[in-house]
């Protein structure tokens, strides 16, 4: 039953989760920053969002008609497009429990600020 | 293709310069903005920012072969486009061509969640990335202050801003950097602090309920700058800025003379008339004429074949054209024939610098050889003395350099010193006329003077000014021992002169009959007084004779006697003596 109940929701999350978040992250260059914002997303993707969350990470180096088409000012930057409304988090995401916050209010549909 | 020639602008400054192309800002800085840095240029709200430093990115595309970037923080690109096409610009075509690029910055305060640490690589990209595509020589930031409202950390932003600009030189791009007007210091965030090479302060000012845009080169790192307060505006076609002193005093002058267009006027200045290229001043009262004078120099002029521009801002044309045909003169042809051109507007209509503008435009159009301005007093409505005589200095440079002979009337009023009212305007022109009333008598008279004339001998007479229906006539006022006589004084004056010398004609004469009336009696009376003196003569012979003949008579009768009575011998000798004593009377 309970293992049923938990199947349902983990399949409900699984059938929206292509949808639920997509988060694309901005660096600028292999820097020590990039790397940090690099694995702190890469964690809380793995801890947090497993399977229901599309990852891309983007060097504004390489492609830097990217960087003009996102509005990227400041570098790291993350960007959450779906679910609604379209955030960004800008530094070097150390301060990951900030996010952890945000992205738990969001998950349970309050939007705060 | 890029900046060819317009290094070597300026030769004594060693500092390469990069031509704004902007009318009179390239006068000011001495050739333009410094190459390959920074320039800051900050003012309050709609003061012309983002227009400037748009038309600085346009006019280096268009004129200069030097493609620029636009990174606006505070419009879109379609907004922008739309926003310069109001001043001819097609930045649109442009950015097709990929002369411009435009990138625009948006970052919502309300999107951006600040966590750990950052840098604004992400600008230095897209920056670097719209420079690389087009080859961009010029770089606009229209205002990178907004990045101050979206971004949380002040201190990360300072330090990226310092690395920006240290970065924009190491690119090798000429730069503008727009920003807010601050309380206390040039910019809100301080942004002056990084851009230390060129500042340049805009602003807008309402006086007396006329808005004039000021420009003030503030710093100019390296190079020699106009320091002063300059207006500018927004016109149709782009920003001008007017110098005041950026022509100098070092016009090509003329020996050439020109005719007034009244003969006695000319006469009364060297016989020639005035210099060619040369400012007059025709100053007068109300109702002295001025205009009349003004446009009797316009027909000399358009008559000779000189193209002629008539600014008005008391009458339309056709009044004036009515008014002078009145006392014969025939604008209508003039007009027609395309030698004459008037301009009218009233002072009201809009500032001073919008004035000067579109008489720099009519001017430009025009290509005239004589301008009238009719009266130059009338654009003081739209502007302080100060900006007038400001104004008039640069109408006038402007003109002298192109050897156009301008003609400035200016309305004095009445009670006020004509001398000290004019004196700030005079020291500008070359000659300098009076019209003025004479009271008295229960008339009024108009003279005219000729107060200065540089460089030509001239009359220091008054003349009495008489308008006539045919035409404008110059005559000698009475100066007696009463004082200065017109009009109807002078007139009776001369009549009365006329008689007195009538008389004393007269008078003179009368004398001269009764002089010549004596003569003549004293002659008659000198011929009486000869045949009377020739008279009593021959009387005296007459009694001469008689006197002999009684003697003789006498003698022979005493002879006789004595021979009768027989007389001694001493008898003959009386006889002798008397003979002798008689002799030579009787021979007379």
């Amino acid at each position: 039953m309970k293992t049923n109940k938990t199947r349902r929701t983990i399949k409900a999350l699984t059938t929206r989760s292509k949808d639920k978040f997509v988060l694309r992250l901005f660096v600028a260059g292999a820097t020590a920053r990039s790397r940090q914002a690099i694995v702190s997303v890469r964690q809380l993707c793995e801890a947090e969002l497993k399977g229901i969350c599309k990852l891309e990470v983007i060097d504004i180096y390489q492609q830097p008609k990217l960087a003009r088409a996102n509005q990227i000012v400041a570098t790291p930057t993350l960007i959450m497009e779906f679910p609604p409304p379209v955030r960004r988090f800008i530094g070097s995401l150390a301060n990951i429990t900030g996010l952890f916050v945000e992205l738990d209010l969001i998950t349970k549909g309050k939007i705060a600020l | 293709m890029k900046n060819n020639g317009h290094k070597s602008t300026s030769p004594v400054t060693l500092l390469p310069k990069c031509p704004t192309g902007i009318q009179g800002l390239d006068e000011i800085t001495g050739g333009g903005l410094p190459r390959g840095r920074p320039t800051l240029m900050c003012g309050g709200p709609g003061c012309g920012k983002t227009l400037f430093a748009a038309e600085f990115l346009v006019r280096g595309a268009v004129q200069f072969g030097e493609p620029g970037v636009f990174m606006a923080f505070e419009e879109t690109e379609a907004e922008l486009k739309a926003n310069v096409a109001s001043l001819g610009f097609d930045l649109a075509g442009l950015v097709r061509r990929k002369k411009i690029a435009i990138d625009y910055v948006r970052i919502e305060r309300s999107e951006v969640q600040e966590s750990g640490e950052y840098d604004l690589e992400g600008l230095f990209v897209r920056l670097n990335h719209a420079i690389d595509s087009i080859g961009a020589r010029r770089v606009v930031l229209d205002t990178l202050e907004a990045l101050f409202a979206s971004l949380p950390n002040e201190a990360i932003l300072r330090a990226e801003l310092r690395r920006l600009f240290r970065w924009l030189k190491d690119k090798g791009v000429t730069a503008v950097i727009t920003a807010e007007r601050g309380r206390e210091q040039l910019t809100r965030h301080g942004l002056e602090e990084y851009v230390s090479d060129c500042v340049i302060l805009l602003d807008h000012r309402v006086n007396e309920q006329i808005a004039t845009r000021h420009l003030r080169v503030v710093k100019y790192r390296g190079a020699l700058h106009g320091t002063n307060e300059f207006p500018f505006l927004i016109g149709a076609e782009g920003i001008s800025v007017l110098p005041i002193t950026s022509l100098g005093l070092n016009h090509k002058i003329s020996a050439e003379r020109i005719a007034t267009g009244i003969p006695r006027l000319d006469a009364m200045l060297g016989g020639r008339g005035f210099f060619r290229g040369s400012s007059i001043l025709l100053t007068g009262t109300p109702g002295t004429g001025k205009t009349i004078v003004a446009a009797n120099f316009a027909q000399a002029a358009a008559r000779r074949g000189e193209r002629t521009l008539f600014f008005s801002f008391e009458e339309s044309p056709n009044q004036i054209i009515r008014n002078v045909h009145s006392i014969g003169l025939r604008l209508e042809p003039l007009v027609k024939g395309g030698l004459l051109r008037f301009h009218a507007a009233r002072p009201s209509l809009y500032g001073l610098e919008m004035h000067l503008a579109t008489m720099f435009k009519e001017i430009i159009a025009f290509q005239p050889d004589v301008v009238i301005i009719d009266p130059i007093t009338s654009l003081m409505d739209a502007g302080t003395a100060s900006e007038c005589r400001a104004m008039v200095t640069r109408l006038v440079d402007y003109l002298k350099a192109g050897q156009v002979t301008t003609l400035f009337t200016s309305l004095t009023q009445a009670g006020h010193s004509l001398q000290q009212s004019e004196a700030s305007m005079s020291s500008l022109m070359d000659s300098w006329l009076l019209l003025q009333d004479f009271e008295g008598n229960g008339e009024r008279n108009r003279v005219l003077y000729v107060l200065k004339a540089r460089g030509m001998a001239h009359s220091n007479q008054i003349r009495e000014f008489l308008i006539s229906d045919r035409g404008i006539d110059l005559v000698d006022a009475y100066i007696g021992p009463s004082g200065v006589l017109t009009g109807a004084a002078r007139v009776a004056q001369t009549a009365r002169e006329k008689a007195e010398a009538l008389a004393s004609q007269q008078e003179a004469a009368r004398r001269q009959r009764e002089l010549k009336r004596k003569r003549v009696a004293l002659e008659q009376q000198i011929s009486g007084l000869r045949s009377e003196h020739e008279a009593s003569a021959e009387e005296l012979r007459q009694i001469d004779e008689q006197v002999g003949t009684q003697t003789r008579l006498l003698t022979t009768e005493r002879t006789e006697l004595g021979r009768l009575r027989q007389a001694d011998v001493s008898l003959p000798m009386g006889i002798g003596s008397a003979r002798g004593n008689s002799k030579p009377k009787s021979k007379r």
